[in-house]
């Protein structure tokens, strides 16, 4: 594909025209998907995707294509011709655009990481007998997935992955569920098996009868799998300096230095463990590590080079969203044998569900408990906990009620297919926090 | 460039399978947005490509290909039926046929004017958005264009030939407002119709986009919304996120039967409560309804070929049928509706609700005003989440007004309400007749795992529910 991409820019580039400056962006994937329920196969099937997007920009004007590629080299650049054609006309039409911005230069990157996957011919019989025994409902997904970008100038960047991911919910007789995902990019039976097995395990601690808990405030601790939820939510109307200039963010009173998080927070861009590309839709390279909140203070947010043009502030060639690409969230001293302990009494809660803003510019969050949630006493569980709905912000959650973190990151990968399946995820420790509000 | 001729590539297909069904998908879409003035986007996209299904052994197997050639597609059915056939041996359950009906048929959605002049509709939005940005306590005004065109075209080998073509237009405006540290937003996010560029009426733009204006501004000097029990009057702006989310994902039959609980999740409803449970009040009558014409997930027939028709859902409060297709009704034995859709060519069918409405009542909208001593009408959602079960939900709406002894006396800001699904839905006191009754949707309904978003439909009433739990901002 990589070879295809640079066929397709080669011939496209040539078409340029003095005043125009063409980028291009490139993704698919080769994925097999097999949906489980209740250790049964629901549907099972293969997606083969491309897709191919061009932006114009000439006379300080900006409008973009994207299309889905045929795979048959003539057709699509025909295809490819055409939309320049439609662009061209289409851009008569377009005002200027005070902060258009044109791609810098960088240097040209290519990566490729190799995987030893599944064939997809016969992958249900290695993913399914282990199942046996245990209502498992879940998505297995696998396959190659690949991202590239160039521009007329010269530049060109590739970055392609073959990954698994097992992302699965086991479910006893009560309802209670227990989540998981095993994931990675090179197969192993064995360890595989053995990753069902103990989450099996883990199921058994639902059997007790649940406990329903009283709306208040508990000392609660948050497994990185929630916490993972409440980082992404920074994602959304958070760290993007456009949001925040434009009166849509969470973090503008923490900017305004209205409010404060806690000195036990840190968040920041991390892109060296590779998972995900660094490369922007304007070819554009973040720097490996960005610190956004450093010891509870706002030290950088995310800035696109369009926003930096139209708000002057430096840009860290953030994508257009600003979002989170490759976050990591600081550890703490907390050790995770003594979680349990450090609870004495209150709530234990693995997952999150359906997190939003109920008051953004307040900073409040709201969603529901999920999964494997516990109510403790003396240090130990005594039972699951009947779900309930939490609304607190994010300046209690990691601010004045975040009493520490667990001292181990964890990978949250990201398992989304909705445009197509994601790559790299959160890295995060568990919280615990001297009180957390639980209101339905 | 050649276009494929489906019935000859289904001809071409060798495979040994118990049926095969070709789903050809081209879908262009048209964005242009002006951000304070300025152009911020200005994007089409063209997705297009061929969902290639088999049945082998009792079990479907699917390859969704970009690669539209007639060698390709024969390929993607041999590999649809390898996985069918290695997982047909751990099978949730045998199907036949009988799940993929023979159907032939066209639909087309309703439109005036289909073509546009880029310049005259980039005119229009440049001074509408001049017209959400006429205070000077505006600091983002964001005036947008959406134009959706969809053709989709469905052969198998039981017989069936259909194409179905769709055109989504639709123009969202929003204004951001802030006075020193106080910033509200008021917003009117496309109503979501199956329309032509007729839904661009200069008239009805302007008029929109200065009562946004004026509505931003009002908040900002608001008073917080007020926490307590009282009635809750709900705009059908804001009934479109109610039915959705307290009704519709619950009673689509997948989740029942537990094929979405690692992800969207699972219902407190149970196969048993069909014909018994009460769901709300006498009047309560929800109806799944693809024959409203401008309603924006209206069809002939879903992604089976299974024709569509109106049903009741809910009759006088009691629940009647599920949100599940023939897949659905087979494993579950229950009576369903023509839901089973796909977002695109790249994504299985499942069970979806579509166009999911709460049919209208008898009362005005001042005889339900007068009929509140005290309480709260809501307008446009802002916030929403609800639990896996689909039982307890808090919803936060942009605008709302109190109501006191009958009468509407202010605005407040920040207002949200929680409460359970079947409990507030037996609340419900007052529904607002056909001169109240709007038509919405949303293009953003997520579900299902490879994960997929699709448009929906919700018609509602203007509707009063009784001492809800009310509450205001951070």
């Amino acid at each position: 594909m990589n070879k295809y991409f640079s066929i397709l820019n080669n011939n496209l580039f040539s078409l340029a025209r003095k005043d125009e400056v063409l980028i291009t962006n490139f993704s698919g994937e080769s994925s097999q998907f097999i949906r489980f329920n209740n250790a049964k196969i629901r549907q099972t099937g293969i997606v083969d995707d491309i897709n191919f997007s061009i932006t114009l920009i000439s006379n300080n004007r900006k409008c973009s294509v994207s299309m889905t590629l045929k795979g048959l080299e003539l057709d699509d650049k025909m295809l490819i011709e055409s939309y320049l054609n439609k662009l061209r006309e289409d851009i008569k039409n377009i005002p200027e655009d005070p902060f258009v911005v044109l791609p810098n230069f960088t240097n040209s990157t290519n990566e490729k990481y190799k995987g030893d996957l599944l064939n997809f011919e016969n992958a249900a019989d290695h993913l399914t007998p282990v199942m046996k025994g245990v209502d498992l409902t879940g998505i297995w997904a696998s396959g190659k997935i690949f991202l590239g970008n160039a521009n007329s100038l010269g530049l060109e960047h590739w970055f392609e992955t073959e990954t698994f991911s097992l992302d699965y919910s086991l479910i006893n007789p009560s309802r209670k569920m227990v989540k998981a995902c095993y994931a990675g990019t090179n197969w192993d039976q064995g360890n595989y098996e053995k990753y069902i097995i103990d989450s099996k395990k883990k199921l058994q601690l639902m059997d007790k009868d649940p406990v329903s808990i009283k709306p208040g405030e508990y000392r609660t601790y948050i497994e990185p799998m929630g916490v993972s939820d409440l980082i992404d939510m920074f994602s959304w109307g958070g760290v993007s300096e456009a949001s925040i200039q434009q009166g849509d963010s969470s973090l503008i009173k923490l900017k305004n230095l209205e409010k404060k998080l806690s000195p036990c927070f840190s968040l920041m861009e991390d892109f060296s463990n590779g998972t995900v590309p660094r490369f922007n839709g304007m070819g554009e390279i973040a720097p490996e590590k960005l610190p956004l909140i450093v010891a509870g203070s706002l030290k950088n947010t995310l800035v696109s080079t369009r926003t930096e043009k139209e708000y002057n502030v430096k840009s860290n060639f953030a994508s257009s969203d600003e979002g989170l690409r490759s976050p990591i969230m600081s550890t703490g001293d907390l050790k995770e044998e003594e979680i349990l302990s450090k609870i004495d009494k209150g709530v234990y809660l693995s997952n999150l569900h359906y997190l939003n803003w109920s008051d953004k510019i307040g900073g409040r969050v709201t969603g529901m408990t999920r999964y494997a949630c516990f109510w403790v006493e003396n240090g130990e569980i005594v039972s699951p906990i009947e779900n309930m709905r939490f609304d607190d912000t994010i300046y209690n959650i990691f601010g004045n009620n975040l009493e520490d973190s667990t001292n181990q990151l964890h990978l949250i990968p990201n398992v989304g297919t909705y445009d197509g399946r994601n790559s790299g995820g959160i890295y995060c420790p568990g919280i615990m926090l001297s009180k957390f509000s639980l209101t339905l | 460039m050649n276009n494929i001729d489906l019935q000859k590539a289904l001809k071409k297909i060798g495979v040994s399978a118990d049926w095969i069904g070709l789903r050809e998908v081209q879908e262009t879409s048209t964005y242009r947005i002006i951000r304070d003035g300025n152009p911020e986007s200005n994007s089409i996209n063209l997705d297009y490509g061929i969902m290639v299904e088999v049945l082998v052994d009792g079990q479907f197997g699917y390859y969704g290909t970009h690669k539209l050639d007639y060698d390709s597609i024969m390929n993607a059915a041999q590999k649809a039926c390898d996985v069918a056939k290695n997982a047909s041996k751990y099978s949730i359950h045998s199907y036949t046929d009988s799940v993929r009906p023979k159907a032939v048929g066209k639909y087309d959605s309703p439109y005036e004017v289909k073509n546009y002049d880029l310049g005259q509709l980039t005119d229009l939005l440049l001074k509408s958005n001049k017209s959400l940005k006429s205070n000077d306590k505006i600091v983002t005004a964001t005036s947008m264009a959406r134009i959706v065109d969809m053709n989709m075209k469905y052969v198998c080998s039981n017989g069936s030939d259909l194409e179905q073509n769709f055109l989504y237009v639709g123009p969202g405006f929003r204004a951001i407002a802030q006075d020193g540290n106080i910033i509200q937003s008021r917003s009117y996010t496309d109503q979501c119709q199956q329309t032509g560029m007729e839904a661009f009426n200069e008239d009805f733009v302007m008029q929109k986009c200065e009562s946004i204006c004026k509505e931003a501004i009002e908040l900002l000097d608001a008073d917080e919304c007020p926490t307590e029990q009282m009635d809750l009057v709900l705009h059908s702006d804001q009934m479109l996120l109610q039915i959705h989310e307290s009704i519709g994902h619950a009673l689509e039959v997948d989740r029942i039967l537990g094929d979405e609980r690692n992800y969207a999740g699972w219902s407190f409803v149970n196969l048993e409560d069909f014909g018994k449970l009460r769901y709300g009040s006498d009047l309560m009558n929800i109806t799944f309804d693809p024959t409203i014409k401008e309603e924006f997930a209206s069809y002939g027939f879903d992604d089976t070929g299974n024709k569509a028709n109106k049903e009741f859902i809910i009759k006088e409060g009691i629940l009647q049928r599920g949100l599940g297709g023939l897949e659905s009704q087979e494993r579950a034995n229950i009576e369903g509706v023509a839901n089973v859709r796909a977002c695109s060519w790249n994504r299985a069918p499942i069970d979806r609700m579509a166009n999911l409405n709460l049919e209208p009542g008898d009362s005005s909208f001042d005889e339900m005003i007068s009929s509140v001593k005290k309480g709260i009408f809501m307008q446009t959602n802002r916030s929403w989440s609800i639990d896996d079960f689909r039982n307890k939900f808090q919803f936060g709406c942009e605008y709302a007004q109190l109501i006191e002894d009958g009468k509407i006396t202010k605005t407040v800001k920040n207002p949200n309400y929680r409460a359970i699904s079947t409990p507030f839905w037996n609340s419900l006191k007052k529904v607002g007749n056909m001169d109240t009754f709007g038509v919405y949707g949303t293009p953003y309904c997520g579900k299902g795992e490879p994960n997929q978003s699709v448009r929906v439909g919700h018609a509602a009433p203007i509707c009063v529910f009784n001492d809800i739990d009310i509450f205001g901002g951070a």
